[in-house]
């Protein structure tokens, strides 16, 4: 059986999930079984970039009408200045031909790298699942995430 | 040195060339010799430890300007 590997996408900021799907896509490159478990602001990674999220309630509507999400909308976690800095971070990334989230998930989801979006924070935030993406494989709580970790040679929080 | 197949990867930056590299190495045969171009001063150091964590063999790498060029053989 293949070695696990496991990431926790926590934080829904551009630079952070950069990183993560690199390290998610290295690990499928050497053959292990990634999964990534994206919670709380991580959900905004695997948001549809279109349409709106529907919600009731007023302070969720606010929530996820200030909270969109997408991975087109993903901000910088430093130096974001509103929308400048990651204008010009898109750029020299553009320059030197790095992919972009957007890419980098796709590539990762067709390295069989395997999505999971948090349940409880869903349910929180009043979101359903026609607000993410198709490639989401499994929507699940913290048993799913520990039952995959606890066998993983490497765990990671982003 | 002789290589079966080559994959391109100058301006590439990682994790493009080892993603793309366990990508063509699948379509060559075991034995078979997998030449990589890369450009990114990384792949030096990533390149033999991607043949370490999978088992491939690393059979020589070749510099050129600031281009390498990585000898990955297919034992897999």
């Amino acid at each position: 059986m293949a070695e696990k590997m496991t990431l926790i996408v926590f934080s829904g900021d551009m630079d952070k999930s950069l990183a993560a799907f690199n390290v998610a896509i290295g690990g499928a490159s050497i053959g292990m079984e990634v999964s990534m478990f994206f919670t709380f602001w991580g959900l905004n990674v695997i948001k549809k970039n279109e349409g709106p999220t529907k919600s009731k309630g007023i302070m969720r509507k606010m929530l996820n009408f200030m909270n969109r999400g997408g991975a087109k909308r993903l901000g910088l976690s430093k130096f974001h200045m509103f929308g400048m800095g990651k204008w010009m971070m898109g750029k020299l990334m553009k320059d030197v031909r790095s992919p972009s989230v957007q890419e980098l998930m796709i590539m990762a989801h067709q390295s069989g790298v395997k999505f999971i979006a948090c349940t409880n924070t869903l349910g929180m935030m009043g979101l359903g699942k026609e607000s993410f993406i198709p490639e989401v494989d499994s929507y699940a709580g913290v048993a799913t995430y520990l039952a995959d970790a606890k066998d993983g040679r490497i765990n990671l929080f982003v | 040195m002789k290589s079966d197949a080559t994959l391109d990867c100058v301006g590439l930056y990682c994790p493009m060339p080892i993603h793309q590299t366990a990508n063509k190495l699948k379509e060559l045969k075991t034995g078979q010799v997998l030449e990589i171009l890369a450009s990114d001063e990384g792949i030096k150091e990533d390149a033999p430890a991607w043949c370490r964590a999978t088992g491939n063999e690393f059979v020589g790498m070749e510099e050129k300007g600031g281009e390498t060029k990585v000898y990955i053989k297919q034992t897999k």
